[in-house]
């Protein structure tokens, strides 16, 4: 398969915030937080995406513009070559049946007042993906492929936990027989012993079923787990992108050294002093002009605060956005 | 299908309870002559302002009328006028509350400007005056309710619509590619419509009292037509010397009332969405 299945580039989006009357009289703009600011990445055909960053940089905006709940402000998110942002009629929902989305909280997903037999029988007749008399086998089968017992079709999503319910959402989503997966946040809403069976039962579905997954999670093992590359994202930009093994060995920017060195770590051998950062995240209502890491960088110089760096190549299909060729080498003094 | 037996939650008995009052109500308000033990109308000369006797069981009115009789066919009446006077209001303001709480926005401001200008006005003042306007009688008084109460629904529609529409099940049926509709009439109003189904119970027992007031200053009802806030009204003149002309009345309102509030609250407690 030539071309990335996938393709965001240059995305913006901005939210506007209520603006008090005093300052539309005045013509002034409203102020809008800046949630994406020019993302870009690709995602090939059957590979996982992983995207991570703290609360707030941006990674559920970029994730509901992928399956277009939202629309972006500026640049384009391409399907097979093809901008989704166009899309109307039959050409949107075969857009919505390839690339589906999986919810963070497993409790506000689900219809509370629809029996699982018929959120699955819903999706699998609105897309006429069986004809009538094989919808109540497929959703057994559903059932089973996610690990649910048969007679869960006949149960209300709160007669569930969690995980089951995280499941069923799944079960809903590959009803429609798609080749991307988002999955927000997945397993964080969820407790730690059930977090496991969920994300295991995503990579052996993934395997099964040849699916592309973007899997958006502030839980850097986890994400460690499953992707095949991963991007650090900071204040709506990505900051890196690399192969998954790449970006927690050498990570070339300093928020991911960072980000990594503030997961804790249970080897102590591979210990490491925390990278420092200081400061506060810059408001997303006024962006900085230069990098906007700059701010809490420990190794920002005045180039730093001029200029925003724009992603250039580390190595193969390794990209950051720093003005330093390269990171000084880390103690590894524990303080 | 055991399945579906084990999950099925015992009534409530506020439900219940509701229920059986307002099955006794429409019972009365059908067949109101196989019941009642006299002509509501038929004047007795013999027999005016009688004290409630064997007879007579809720005496007889300053006409020689059954009050008894009366306070039955009255169900026809006023059980019509809680129903009609509702249907209307419940159904377009829960369809018009629906889509401008989908839609947010322009249709929000504009919804709740006219809630803002209905409600600056006190309910009876309002359909006084348009009842004025049209001239009394019950259809007019359906009218006049029609035009201001759909806006107590349709507020209430739209505040729950947007509060459920921000849930991500909203959001799943967009990302699935089902049509506004769909999400709005089979996804959102099942789980918004609940307070304004509790709402309906409760304002067809105001209906009840509204088309009283209303029959009390003759702009409801009319004579002879036998109606709860009429025979009040007649009653009010007599009042020390045949209480029973309107406590009567009052007492078939007071628990019609009840029945609707009670069935109101047993709606709520069996639609709760168990979390």
């Amino acid at each position: 398969m030539t071309g990335p299945l996938l393709s965001v580039r240059g995305v913006r989006k901005v939210f506007p915030l209520p603006q008090p009357l005093w300052r539309g009289l005045r013509g002034l703009p409203p102020p809008v937080v800046h949630a994406l600011n020019g993302v870009s990445l690709e995602v090939a055909r059957g590979e996982t995406l992983g995207i991570v960053g703290e609360s707030g940089c941006g990674k559920s905006t970029l994730a509901r513009c992928l399956v277009r709940l939202w629309d972006v402000d500026d640049g384009q998110i391409l399907f097979e070559g093809q901008d989704i942002g166009g899309l109307k009629g039959p050409a949107r929902r075969a857009f919505n049946r390839r690339v589906q989305m999986i919810f963070q909280d497993p409790y506000s997903s689900l219809n509370p007042r629809m029996r699982v037999r018929q959120i699955l029988a819903e999706a699998l007749s609105v897309h006429r993906m069986r004809p009538a008399a094989e919808i109540p086998p497929r959703i057994a089968e559903l059932l089973d492929l996610v690990r649910l017992p048969a007679d869960a079709a006949d149960r209300f999503p709160h007669e569930f936990s969690g995980g089951q319910r995280q499941r069923i959402g799944i079960a809903r989503a590959l009803a429609v027989e798609p080749e991307v997966l988002v999955a927000d946040e997945l397993v964080s809403a969820l407790d730690v012993s059930v977090q496991a069976q969920v994300v295991n039962l995503l990579l052996h579905l993934q395997e099964r079923l040849n699916l592309t997954v973007v899997f958006v999670a502030h839980d850097l093992r986890l994400v460690r787990h499953i992707s095949h590359r991963v991007a650090v994202m900071y204040l709506g930009r990505v900051v890196e992108l690399a192969p998954t093994e790449v970006l927690f060995s050498a990570p070339a920017h300093p928020y991911t050294r960072a980000l990594l060195s503030a997961a804790p770590e249970l080897d102590p051998a591979r210990r490491t002093s925390r990278a420092a950062t200081r400061g506060e995240l810059p408001s997303p209502l006024d962006l900085p002009k230069g990098c906007l890491f700059a701010t809490r960088c420990p190794l920002a110089f005045d180039r730093c605060h001029a200029e925003r760096p724009e992603p250039t190549p580390r190595g193969p299909g390794h990209l950051a956005a720093c003005h330093l060729p390269e990171l000084p080498a880390q103690s590894q003094d524990r303080p | 299908m055991s399945a579906r037996a084990r999950v099925r939650p015992a009534l409530p008995a506020t439900l219940v309870l509701g229920l059986l009052l307002l099955a006794v109500n429409l019972a009365l308000a059908l067949a109101p002559g196989l019941i009642a033990p006299y002509d509501p109308n038929a004047f007795d000369y013999n027999a005016l302002g009688q004290a409630p006797s064997l007879a007579h069981p809720f005496g007889t009115d300053n006409f020689g009328r059954d009050v008894l009789s009366r306070v039955i066919h009255a169900y026809t009446v006023d059980m019509q006028i809680a129903v009609f006077a509702t249907i209307g209001p419940f159904l377009a303001g829960t369809l018009i509350g629906a889509l401008v709480g989908y839609a947010g926005g322009l249709a929000e401001t504009v919804l709740g400007r006219i809630v803002d200008a209905v409600i600056t006005f006190p309910f009876l003042v309002l359909v006084i005056a348009i009842v004025a306007v049209l001239g009394p009688g019950l259809s007019n008084m359906y009218i006049a309710v029609g035009i201001v109460d759909w806006v107590f629904y349709a507020r209430l529609i739209a505040a729950e619509m947007k509060v459920q529409q921000r849930l991500d099940y909203a959001d799943a049926g967009r990302a699935m590619g089902y049509s506004p509709a769909r999400i709005i009439f089979r996804h959102l109003l099942p789980n918004a419509i609940t307070p304004a189904l509790v709402y309906w119970m409760t304002d067809m027992a105001l209906a009840i009292l509204l088309g009283s007031s209303l029959g009390y200053l003759g702009l409801g009802a009319q004579p002879p037509t036998p109606e709860w806030g009429v025979q009040i009204a007649d009653g009010k003149n007599f009042m020390t010397t045949a209480w029973w002309m309107s406590v009567f009345p009052g007492i078939a309102i007071v628990l019609t009332g009840l029945g609707f509030s009670l069935t109101g609250d047993g709606l709520a407690e069996l639609l709760r969405v168990k979390k």
